[in-house]
């Protein structure tokens, strides 16, 4: 059904951050950060916009697939962090890579990339395409508040890609999303306009009610994992590796062993990236493909949840 | 003790893997030294064994009001 993925790149700013240097910044500790979340350190941005970041990945997706930007039929990316609305962050990267072909963004959070892989491979069935780029990338730097100790030590830059052709390697593909604005919010504040009546009040930062956004990742992996495998007409066992959105060491750890599946089958790189939202699914994807321990022909899943609330999976042959 | 009561030692018991003879009905989160995301845990275990929605931040603190919740819930 549908793809193929030719290549994958990914992206890390230059800029290491490490939980030492977030405690002299707020109050916490390089032991209750690893401890609570798993994170040992995470790349912030000091130059790069996420589109600068995309851009890097796109090139090094391209590289690998052994193709040009010329041969891209679309570019889909997904991003929350833009560092602007217009032009969109798919078409500065078309503009910058050098491709002519239509570009767009979509935005579903931390579930972004998988959202853009399943409308690139609704694109490939429809025909007359042979290339896609597909892109997360993140400056979340910009939408974090950096006084607040409870979220701005989860997140961190990035962007990751892939480029993806007709293929058969598509076996289960699901999206979900329930509105809503309780567990995970980031406020989009803009100009003030005269005439509106509700403009918001409170911080533009992202706002995260921890403990449900943890009982909803963990209900939406096991959920979504064991759903797409059926679908798929495979069992757990046949998976090589589960590429989880690294939003949070323990929600993985519960994940798996809700699972019963061996924590050693996830892929987990959060210790060095952090939460990446939509960047973090193809970041991850990408170390594991250039690790060589993702090999051709391994069954693989991707599962990812978030802001919306917001969760996709997909089961693919590599 | 209630029924209620002591399933919910039983499943704290097993999921922090503790002797259920060392929790009374007073013992709360803090005395077994779990963080919030622990909580958030035992939370969706208690959901499938009791087969209700919890909401954790009306949950409770100590086993007694964690059962109460949990009764509740079940009896509404």
């Amino acid at each position: 059904m549908s793809i193929h993925i030719c290549g994958t790149g990914s992206y890390l700013p230059e800029r290491i951050v490490t939980n030492e240097e977030l405690s002299t910044l707020v109050e916490t500790s390089d032991e209750w950060i690893q401890q609570r979340v798993g994170i040992r350190e995470r790349h912030v941005s000091e130059h790069e916009t996420a589109a600068d970041m995309a851009v890097h990945a796109a090139q090094r997706a391209l590289e690998a697939a052994g193709c040009t930007a010329a041969d891209l039929d679309l570019i889909i990316g997904a991003s929350l962090t833009s560092d602007r609305a217009c032009p969109t962050v798919a078409g500065m990267v078309q503009a910058a890579i050098g491709a002519t072909c239509p570009a767009f963004d979509i935005n579903s959070a931390c579930s972004g990339f998988l959202f853009a892989l399943d409308i690139a491979a609704s694109y490939l069935v429809r025909g007359g395409m042979k290339k896609v780029l597909v892109f997360g990338a993140e400056r979340m730097s910009r939408i974090l508040d950096w006084k607040d100790r409870s979220t701005c030590v989860i997140f961190g830059d990035g962007a990751g890609a892939a480029v993806v052709e007709p293929g058969d390697g598509l076996l289960a593909s699901r999206l979900f999303t329930a509105g809503e604005d309780q567990v995970l919010l980031i406020p989009n504040h803009l100009g003030e306009s005269p005439f509106y009546k509700n403009e918001p009040e409170g911080t533009p930062y992202v706002h995260m009610n921890g403990q449900e956004t943890f009982k909803f990742a963990v209900s939406r992996m096991t959920e979504d994992i064991k759903y797409a495998a059926e679908q798929a007409g495979i069992t757990l066992d046949d998976l090589a590796w589960i590429v989880p959105h690294q939003a949070n060491r323990r929600i993985i750890d519960f994940a798996s062993k809700r699972l019963h599946v061996p924590k050693e089958k996830f892929f987990v790189n959060i210790e060095h990236v952090g939460n990446t939202s939509a960047a973090s699914v193809p970041i991850a994807l990408d170390e594991l493909v250039r690790s060589g321990q993702l090999k051709r022909g391994d069954l693989f899943a991707m599962s990812a949840f978030g802001g919306g609330l917001s969760g996709a999976v997909c089961i693919i042959k590599y | 003790m209630t029924n209620t009561e002591a399933k919910v030692i039983e499943v704290l018991a097993e999921h922090l893997d503790m002797d259920a003879s060392e929790m009374t009905t007073e013992t709360t989160f803090e005395d077994l030294g779990v963080d919030s995301l622990d909580v958030a845990e035992i939370v969706m275990e208690m959901q499938d064994v009791f087969d209700i929605e919890i909401e954790t931040e009306k949950v409770g603190k100590s086993v007694k009001e964690v059962a109460a919740y949990i009764d509740g819930k079940v009896n509404a």
